[in-house]
């Protein structure tokens, strides 16, 4: 599914990912866990095609496609999706027109037929019901003045009825207050079927605590340093991101 | 992120759909502006001596007066000796209905989607068409009549109702108002006339289409629309012409007189050739525009769509006299490459009780100048008048300005005025946020400004709405992609 390979990207002159690998395979859920400023959120918006995100080596293979030859509509029409940390507001806007122009242009973009409004409603009620969201947000604008909690789950929301391969998900678990968050989970958990796969970005063990991820990823300063099972995350949560220190040093 | 300005910029190359010429033959009055050429537009339009002194009376006075320099406008002086005041496609006589108009003209306004004929005219819409200096025809005029409605072209107002415009032109513009406001008293050509009676709510929309075709000339129309008691009406005004290297003048005065518990709704949909990318050419739009809630508990709303002409210098306003009666102004303006927009709206609260509400949007991208200019002014008896306004600014990439001038004056201590203001840049984030989801950039734009813009659309006649949206984004081409 995605197979990443030595990725270096420079933001400005600055460079923040450098000779970072990773491979997704089909169904698979991974975790990435870091420090601050360890570059998580740099591969969500690389991956997303965010300007300014420049890959100067390496390569993103999307279902063997070169993701950097790829503008970011393109990107998501191909299946990738990005869940933002921070959704962003696009007042007047409506959320259902915002939501099924989007699915529309992706299924424009891949030669399918478009959505009718009534199918369309359908399956966003079914995924605002699900996430215990109002329905009256589907008439509100676009994440304006939603409040964090509801950002979240309106990126979840959204990733539901986009239907993508592959789903990014950026700190989507933080600011959540816990019921909040099994409600996320189930959400995710609801869009596992064996051939969707995840690559969740979280600073927690407690998202992954209702997730089972297939693999965790330690990304230190740009890398991936250390990977392993559902233990690593339980390890992380315990002991904190200081012994990376000392096994790099070891 | 400069990418993204520049993204953005490539959406604004401007594509104007309206830019052709229409090959007829005219007659034209011979440039320069004196007492002559105004006494042969009277003469032309065999007007009543009164009228042809009212003229001379303003020419008078407008040649004792300066232009106006206070608005935030890099205006370059114009000659008004190398304008021609008046040219009109030639007929043979004053068609008696539009089978006997040129087809030329009918094709014209085909091509603008502005049709006139029998079969495909705009359901719902009756449509007076302007083209230069006269009035080509004017719709559905029966239907009109049977419901006692008068809505013809000015010329043809002065002819058969002289008594109504006598007794209401100047009355809400007075020509000593301002500089343009003077030049337009004195030269004006056409323009509608409307009339609803009492208690009667006008059966369809009206809706005059300017057009200005020939060049070196300008158009100078006048519009006067008449609400008598607890009458209603909903009038739409559309604007085109051809592209020129040579910047063109349009001067127009609009008068609103609302009696008691009348309602009038007019609506501008503005788009004259705003000059190309390098700000060559294009419209010199000077409007006046005035409404006057004459009488107890009327309402007068402006909705405007400004996005052409190369300088804009506009203010639909209210005079609030009539207690209780209510101003509204809505509008947005956009502009690109060089165009210069310095409009808004004055809301003048005499009476008790007055309410005002303006919303404005402003949208400025390319190297444009966007300013929003708007007076409350509440006068001593004005008890308990409130005024909201509320003026948000959308910036596209880095070479634009939004600038707003709010000016408030209160002689009442009983009176409310709020004003909110907001400048924001079209986002990186909100762009990307949109691609992220698959939109490509030109939709994203498009349904971001669209957002921007929803309160003012919402004002507009639903058919209206939906050119207003499509203009907006084809003026926004280019701006990113």
């Amino acid at each position: 599914m995605l197979k990443i390979n030595n990725l270096h990207v420079v933001i400005g002159d600055e460079e923040i990912l450098k000779g970072l690998d990773l491979e997704i395979g089909p169904g698979e859920l991974h975790a990435i866990m870091g420090p601050n400023g360890s570059g998580k959120s740099t591969l969500g918006y690389a991956l997303a095609g965010r300007d300014g995100y420049e890959v100067t080596d390496g390569s993103m293979e999307f279902e063997g496609e070169d993701l950097a030859e790829m503008e970011p509509e393109e990107r998501a029409a191909a299946g990738l999706f990005l869940a933002f940390q921070y959704p962003v507001e696009i007042p007047g806007v409506n959320n259902a027109y915002f939501l099924r122009s989007a699915l529309n242009a992706q299924r424009k973009a891949r030669g399918e037929e478009e959505v009718d409004s009534m199918n369309f409603l359908k399956t966003v009620r079914a995924s605002l019901k699900s996430l215990k969201m109002d329905e009256a947000l589907l008439k509100r604008a676009v994440n304006e003045g939603f409040s964090g909690g509801e950002k979240k789950r309106n990126e979840i929301v959204q990733m539901a009825v986009l239907q993508p391969k592959l789903a990014v998900l950026d700190e989507t678990d933080s600011g959540l207050d816990i019921d909040a968050l099994k409600l996320v989970a189930e959400g995710i958990n609801a869009q596992r079927d064996g051939k969707r796969s995840f690559l969740v970005i979280t600073h927690y063990q407690r998202l992954l605590d209702y997730l089972t991820p297939d693999r965790v990823h330690v990304l230190s300063d740009g890398r991936i340093v250390e990977s392993g099972g559902e233990e690593l995350a339980e390890r992380l949560e315990a002991e904190g991101y200081a012994f990376l220190e000392e096994t790099s040093e070891a | 992120m400069n990418q993204t300005a520049q993204q953005v910029e490539k959406v604004i190359q401007q594509r104007y759909k309206a830019g052709f010429y229409t090959d007829i033959e005219s007659d034209r009055m011979r440039a320069g502006l004196d007492e002559e050429v105004i006494a042969m537009i009277s003469a032309k339009k065999d007007e009543p001596e009164w009228l042809l002194e009212w003229r001379l009376k303003a020419f008078h006075h407008w040649q004792t007066m300066v232009g106006p320099n206070w608005a935030h406008l890099n205006l370059p002086p114009i000659d008004f000796q190398k304008i021609h005041y008046y040219s009109a496609p030639k007929q043979k006589d004053r068609p008696k209905s539009l089978d006997e108009v040129d087809p030329k003209l009918l094709e014209t306004f085909d091509k603008l989607g502005v049709p006139l004929h029998e079969r495909a005219r705009l359901a719902g819409v009756a449509v007076d068409a302007v083209f230069d200096s006269v009035s080509v025809g004017t719709t559905f005029q029966k239907e009109l009549k049977e419901a006692g409605v008068i809505f013809c072209s000015f010329s043809e107002a002065v002819q058969d109702h002289p008594d109504l415009v006598r007794e209401y032109l100047g009355s809400v513009v007075p020509y000593t108002d301002n500089y343009f406001a003077a030049l337009n008293s004195a030269v004006f050509s056409d323009g509608s006339f409307v009339y609803i009676p009492r208690d009667t709510r006008c059966p369809m929309e009206l809706s005059t289409y300017f057009r200005i075709n020939a060049r070196d000339t300008g158009q100078f129309e006048r519009t006067l629309i008449v609400a008598e008691p607890g009458s209603h009406v909903s009038y739409l005004e559309g604007c085109t012409a051809p592209m020129r290297d040579e910047n063109q003048l349009h001067a127009a005065v609009v008068e609103l007189v609302a009696l008691k518990k009348a309602q009038i709704k007019y609506s501008t949909v503005q788009n004259w050739y705003p000059g190309d990318e390098n700000g060559k050419g294009g419209i010199y739009n000077f409007v006046t525009k005035r409404g006057d809630c004459r009488e107890d508990d009327s309402r007068i709303s402006w909705t405007q769509v400004e996005t052409g002409s190369a300088i804009t210098w506009k203010y639909p306003s209210c005079v609030l006299r009539g207690d209780r009666s209510a101003g509204e102004f809505y509008s947005v303006a956009l502009t690109h490459n060089h165009q210069q927009a310095d409009t808004g709206t004055k809301m003048i609260h005499l009476g008790k009780n007055t309410t005002s509400k303006v919303i404005s949007k402003g949208i400025s991208a390319g190297k444009s100048n966007n300013s929003y200019r708007g007076l409350v002014r509440m006068a001593r008896r004005a008890d308990n008048a409130r005024n909201y306004t509320q003026c948000d600014s959308l910036l596209i990439g880095k070479t634009c300005g939004a600038h707003t001038f709010p000016y408030i004056e209160s002689s009442n201590a009983s009176a409310k005025i709020e004003h909110e203001a907001t400048t924001s840049r079209i986002g990186e984030d909100q762009l990307f946020y949109c691609r992220a989801r698959g939109l490509d950039e030109e939709d994203a734009v498009a349904m971001i400004v669209d957002g921007f813009c929803k309160e003012v659309f919402k004002e507009l006649p639903m058919e209206f709405a939906v050119e207003a949206k499509a203009l907006l984004e084809i003026s926004l081409e280019g701006a990113v992609g």
